[in-house]
């Protein structure tokens, strides 16, 4: 049946059409809907793992008890998994063992735009590159059969646009996949220097299958055309080149790592011009000149951000687009903004009526830093804002670190935020971290995490007691306040950065997209009262706008949380529909 | 139809996935190959956001470029402005008139322009608007606006009312449904 799918709901069928038992990830965008498609199919057991080390060592585990196990992450992601990746390349699989990663050129909704197929050369394991939602499902089945053939997991590669695009896939049977015997292998299993130095050998005669097999496998496919000029691709940019080129030749590669020497070099030699359209880094430019094979690339085509059509064409092909034209009006930037009624709201505007240094992260609160919150200093990747804070208070003493938090969500926080506060414990420092717990992992669509109490497939389970956690890696000053409460945590904030102790504060309140947590009805400004002082408006709500002087509720997107009438010194905000008379 | 590129703007939550997903089930069901892009993530939270829907014989790239819109369809007046450049030369832009204050009007950084819509159509022939807003609080919700727009646009494209309506109902939520076709036969009805 012909259905129209995202490239991430693509690759949860191609892995469940593969007969896939175990699925593990970490959310994070542009891959997070993988993991939550999967999650759909009884037959499969499925994680929201606390980060993507473990993610990939539960996915390892899973293949070495001989099942075809599948693990995705977003790019950044990969850097986290990066350890138990490298080692599993040495031990191999028993099961099939495809690991999928969501590259985000442009950084949409990242922090940095990082290149993955790096990761492939560096750790020796093929990479796929599909350039749809079809070769998406296709290409899953495709990992699983090189992963068993060849002794390794596979790699396989997406972009936002192959991730978030929605492109027409053929359904398919799942296919009966019965778990492998499980057999103790200490020579491949067990990574001790005299067993992994064998095993690096394992993984070099692999390379050479590997190349070899690169020449034959049908998803490295020439598209003859004109033969004027030839173009050498793969994924979303294959997808760019062949709107932008029209018909003329392609060698569309499938399997990005290792290179077909041969089959490159053959279309080489056939075609006139020579190009090499990729996203990012040079990545296949560089290596195929490793073998004498030149071509053109980023000497016309950038490697920061996406490609598209346009930029071949203009850059390529010298051929200007033919925009249309503007009216010339200045247009306002519309930036992201934490939704109205989020809970984080109120501790930005405690952070900020205090001038605190801080140390932020990744998540939703990470838009803190925008106007007009304007209170982080510092976000760099899961977990950094614990170990930030630390680092900046060791640098510059104590008197800094008193005016210095780390603010992490709940999600964040059990991803990496931990080891950092087991850090601060351990090496005697006193900062101050805000564990900002709204109840899940927001950001990236609401997954839940040890934190909630709930698995992936909704069902309750244990829940990880922060306070208990904080309290057993050694900090004694643990203290829970509700971040609407402005006062109290304005209190709190001053008391637990002021004490030379190392304190965590859980700002809890949850999330206000959550569907339990409803507020009753929109706000009103009452006019009379109003003495135009703007403060309502420094909360950054998008309800209240300045409306010539006066500040004004958009009723349409008020949820009613009540924040902007508690910092309100005129008691000028009310329910609407409530009179004061 | 040999193409059809479709440029849905606006904020984020006002809806434009769901109308890209139902524009996109439509062509599936037509027959045509079709790609359809969306924003996830965050700038989903009340930021800028874009869809894409390209249909055909043969979609290749999942993006619609500037130049390269056959029709806009803009949630808010400010997004129709900011993306106009990507009209084809005689497309459609079809505007709903709702204003959404971005931080920078909000906080009395940046000015929120006057008469967008009356300079669009002084310098635009193809040019349809409405209060959607006002239309979906008439049909009884006011989170039917997307359903309002989708009409609109569904009305200047040639394919039969009856393939939306069907795909709307297969798309929407059961208990939306009533409201959603009202709104989206109200749409229907503005030329």
């Amino acid at each position: 049946m012909k259905t129209l799918m995202l490239g991430n709901e693509a690759v949860a069928r191609g892995a469940y059409e593969a007969g896939v038992t175990v699925a593990t990830a970490y959310p994070g965008t542009p891959s997070t809907e993988i993991t939550e498609n999967i999650a759909k199919h009884d037959e499969i057991y499925c994680e929201w793992s606390p980060n993507e080390k473990v993610a990939l060592e539960v996915a390892l585990g899973a293949s070495i008890a001989g099942a075809r196990s599948i693990c995705s992450m977003k790019h950044v992601g990969l850097n986290v998994a990066a350890d138990p990746l490298f080692t599993a390349s040495y031990t191999g699989i028993n099961g099939g063992l495809v690991v999928v990663v969501g590259d985000d050129a442009g950084i949409h909704s990242s922090q940095n735009e990082q290149d993955s197929r790096f990761y492939a050369r560096a750790s020796k394991v093929p990479m796929l590159e599909p350039s749809d939602s079809r070769e998406c499902k296709e290409f899953i089945i495709t990992a699983f059969e090189i992963s068993e053939k060849y002794d390794s997991p596979v790699l396989v590669r997406l972009s936002t646009r192959t991730s978030h695009s929605r492109s027409i896939v053929d359904k398919g049977e799942r296919r009966d996949y019965k778990l492998k015997n499980y057999k103790k292998d200490i020579n491949k299993y067990v990574m001790l220097p005299t067993m992994a130095r064998k095993r690096h050998g394992a993984v070099e005669k692999r390379m050479v299958q590997l190349r070899k097999y690169s020449n034959s496998i049908e998803i490295n496919k020439i598209e003859w055309g004109s033969k004027d000029i030839g173009v050498v691709t793969s994924g979303i940019a294959y997808q760019y080149a062949r709107e932008a080129f029209g018909d003329i030749s392609y060698l569309k590669l499938g399997m990005v790592y290792p290179l077909p020497e041969k089959l490159i070099r053959n279309f080489a030699k056939e075609v006139g011009k020579l190009y090499i359209v990729e996203e990012l880094e040079p990545f296949l430019e560089d290596y195929m000149r490793s073998f004498g094979v030149h071509a053109i690339g980023k000497e016309l085509l950038p490697v920061l951000g996406e490609l598209s059509s346009s930029i071949i064409r203009e850059k390529v092909l010298n051929i200007k687009t033919g925009t249309n034209k503007s009216i010339n009006v200045e247009v306002p930037v519309r930036p992201p903004v934490m939704c109205p009624g989020c809970p984080h709201r109120g501790v930005f505007y405690v952070l900020k009526t205090l001038k605190l240094t801080v140390s932020g992260d990744i998540g939703c609160y990470a838009l803190g830093a925008l106007s007009p919150n304007e209170s982080i200093d510092t976000c760099i990747c899961m977990g950094a804002s614990v170990s930030v804070a630390h680092g900046m208070e060791k640098a510059r003493g104590r008197k800094f670190g008193k005016k210095t938090v780390g603010i992490v969500g709940d999600s964040t926080f059990i991803h990496s935020g931990i080891t950092g506060l087991i850090d601060i414990a351990y090496n005697k420092g006193n900062a101050t971290i805000i564990i900002l717990d709204n109840s899940i992992t927001a950001m990236t669509g609401h997954q839940h995490n040890p934190a909630t109490g709930y698995t992936i497939k909704n069902e309750p389970t244990r829940q990880v007691d922060l306070v208990k956690l904080a309290n057993a890696v050694g900090i004694d000053r643990v203290r829970v306040v509700d971040p609407f409460d402005l006062k109290e945590l304005e209190e709190v904030v001053k008391e637990e950065t002021s004490v030379d102790a190392p304190s965590v504060i859980i700002a809890r309140r949850p999330c206000a997209m959550l569907k339990p947590v409803s507020f009753d009805g929109p706000m009103r400004i009452i006019f009379d009262k109003c003495k135009k002082c703007k403060l309502c408006l420094s909360v950054g709500c998008p309800a209240i706008s300045d409306m010539g002087g006066y500040p004004e509720i958009n009723e349409a997107i008020c949820v009613g949380c009540g924040l902007c009438a508690r910092v309100c010194d005129a008691d000028a905000i009310e329910k609407a529909g409530v009179t004061n008379e | 139809m040999n193409k059809l590129n479709i440029l849905i703007v606006g904020v984020g939550g006002q809806g434009t996935l769901l109308a890209s997903r139902v524009i996109g089930n439509v062509a599936l069901r037509k027959n045509y190959d079709v790609k359809v892009s969306e924003v996830h993530g965050m700038s989903q939270r009340g930021g800028s956001v874009v869809a894409y829907v390209k249909m055909g014989q043969k979609v290749c790239s999942p993006l619609v470029e500037k130049g390269e819109a056959d029709v806009i369809l803009a949630f808010e007046q400010l997004e129709a402005l900011r993306w106009l450049e990507h009209l084809k030369h005689g497309g459609k832009i079809i505007i709903n008139e709702q204003k959404i204050n971005p931080m920078p009007v909000i906080i009395g950084k940046a000015k929120y322009p006057d008469g967008i819509i009356d300079r669009i159509k002084e310098n635009y022939d193809n040019v349809v608007s409405a209060n959607a807003l006002q239309i979906a609080r008439e049909c009884g919700n006011i989170k039917a606006v997307n359903l309002v727009l989708l009409g609109i646009l569904a009305n200047s494209i040639s394919i039969e009312k009856e393939l939306w309506l069907d795909t709307i109902k297969k798309t929407v939520l059961q208990e939306f449904l009533e409201v959603n076709i009202k709104a989206f036969e109200a749409g229907y009805s503005i030329r």
